[in-house]
């Protein structure tokens, strides 16, 4: 744990220096500087904060998902203090990618928030993230809790490959990536727009961010088992 | 007896408490009725565009859908039949019986409700008919087949009005956006082709949905 304590913070800090110190150049001449992509220009380093974090929303949602059926599976409550611990931390960094996306829209678009495709993909995945809370806030049996929110995790977790993959390309949209965007219906990096470089620089950014996840993951998981030991004692004392 | 008949006799035996009671058949015809009444005062005489008519239209079917369609389950839980209903059907015959119930529920909720927006709404025009009966059809079968597992868990979960909408509206909300799409072109007098793609998200939205239950209704149930 250690090593991906400290590879987080080296990777996440190396990526904001790198990220916002790089200079733009229009003809890029050496590895030290990133090419100006059209329509974007100095906004494209937001793909380094961005883009993590909402890669990170769904890998936590995900796990959320496997830790729930697990529970179900096992019935053990280990894996539901796994499946609500990752919920927590996927509703924050979908807070942290929903802040950073509306940012660079006002900077981009004009306006903080437009319903654009994407956008509105983001919203719903907060509004389950509220509903799952809300659902677990209402029930006080801990065994009932954790298979209702279980299933209810599952069963919006089915919708989300409608909204992530399926309606920004149907839909047209304003964001990189969308339909009716000019490089074509792929993310920004898979349409060959991102150098090399920045595409290094990407993909440390994705790492740091998972790392971070799993750092902050064993934190609050322990925080959360001690917290429990407590309560324990305090019913025995 | 074997599993078809089990599921029809789960139906059956929702159905006939319903004509019997009629609780779920009035309110909804009630809040039908209030809600597209507080649409035309909010209006006062305005002619909203078809972009309008149709999201309206979906909008008074969800809230209405969420008034009465927990009832399936929360019913149960009220007068204690829970556990009797446990002993004697399987999971899955329970849910196929109340997802059919909550189905044919959802058909007379859109019915109604296109009954009167023909009557209230002069601009409410079907102009590609057979656009707007598939999005009836596929849309009300997504929206019970989400509805029933929500209604599962809620029933299950203390708090019963206010959680419904909340924990439905995220899963419906695909949804909710594809039928609102075919809803204008078939306003807007498309072409039936025109509302296929729409048509392909509604099939397997259904299907994910209604495997999705299924296969999760057991651990909902049995508790």
């Amino acid at each position: 744990m250690t090593i991906v304590k400290y590879g987080s913070i080296v990777l996440i800090t190396l990526v904001i220096l790198a990220g916002l110190g790089i200079p733009l150049s229009p003809a890029p001449q050496s590895w030290l500087e990133f090419p100006v992509i059209p329509g974007l220009e100095d906004k494209a380093r937001n793909i380094f904060f961005h883009v993590p974090t909402a890669w990170t929303t769904v890998l936590a949602f995900i796990v959320s998902m496997v830790f729930g059926f697990r529970y179900l599976r096992t019935r053990n409550l280990e894996y539901d203090l796994k499946s609500v611990t990752s919920a927590g931390l996927g509703l924050l960094f979908c807070l942290l990618a929903t802040v950073t996306g509306a940012v660079w829209a006002k900077f981009n678009w004009g306006s903080f928030w437009n319903w654009d495709p994407r956008q509105t993909s983001i919203f719903i995945l907060l509004l389950i993230y509220g509903a799952y809370f809300a659902l677990r806030s209402a029930i006080e049996v801990s065994e009932k809790r954790a298979s209702l929110s279980a299933v209810y995790a599952i069963v919006a977790g089915l919708t989300v490959p409608f909204f992530i993959f399926i309606m920004p390309r149907m839909m047209s949209g304003l964001h990189p990536g969308a339909q009716g965007d000019s490089s074509g219906s792929g993310p920004l990096f898979e349409s060959g727009m991102m150098a090399g470089n920045m595409r290094v620089l990407f993909y440390t950014s994705l790492l740091g961010f998972n790392l971070l996840y799993v750092w902050l993951m064993d934190l609050r998981l322990r925080v959360a088992r001690i917290d429990s030991q407590i309560m324990d004692q305090g019913t025995e004392g | 007896m074997n599993v078809l008949a089990r599921t029809s006799a789960v139906l059956v035996k929702d159905l006939l408490s319903e004509i019997r009671t009629r609780y779920a058949l009035n309110a909804l015809l009630m809040f039908i009725i209030t809600a597209v009444a507080i649409i035309l005062f909010a209006l006062r005489g305005d002619t909203p565009g078809t972009v309008v008519l149709a999201g309206m239209f979906w909008v008074v079917v969800f809230f209405t859908g969420m008034s009465g369609l927990s009832r399936i389950f929360v019913s149960e839980e009220e007068r204690g039949t829970a556990l009797t209903l446990q002993l004697l059907a399987p999971p899955g015959v329970v849910y196929f019986g109340k997802l059919a119930f909550n189905v044919l529920l959802t058909l007379v909720l859109v019915a109604g409700v296109t009954a009167v927006y023909l009557v209230a709404f002069p601009g409410f025009i079907i102009q590609t008919p057979s656009i707007f009966f598939v999005t009836l059809l596929l849309g009300s079968l997504g929206l019970a087949s989400a509805a029933t597992i929500i209604a599962a868990i809620v029933a299950k979960a203390g708090s019963r009005g206010t959680l419904y909408p909340v924990l439905s509206f995220p899963v419906v909300v695909v949804l909710l956006m594809t039928v609102m799409n075919a809803t204008v072109k078939s306003l807007d007098g498309e072409e039936f082709s025109a509302a296929i793609v729409d048509f392909v998200v509604l099939i397997s939205y259904v299907m994910v949905m209604t495997a999705g239950s299924f296969l999760l209704f057991e651990f909902v149930w049995k508790d």
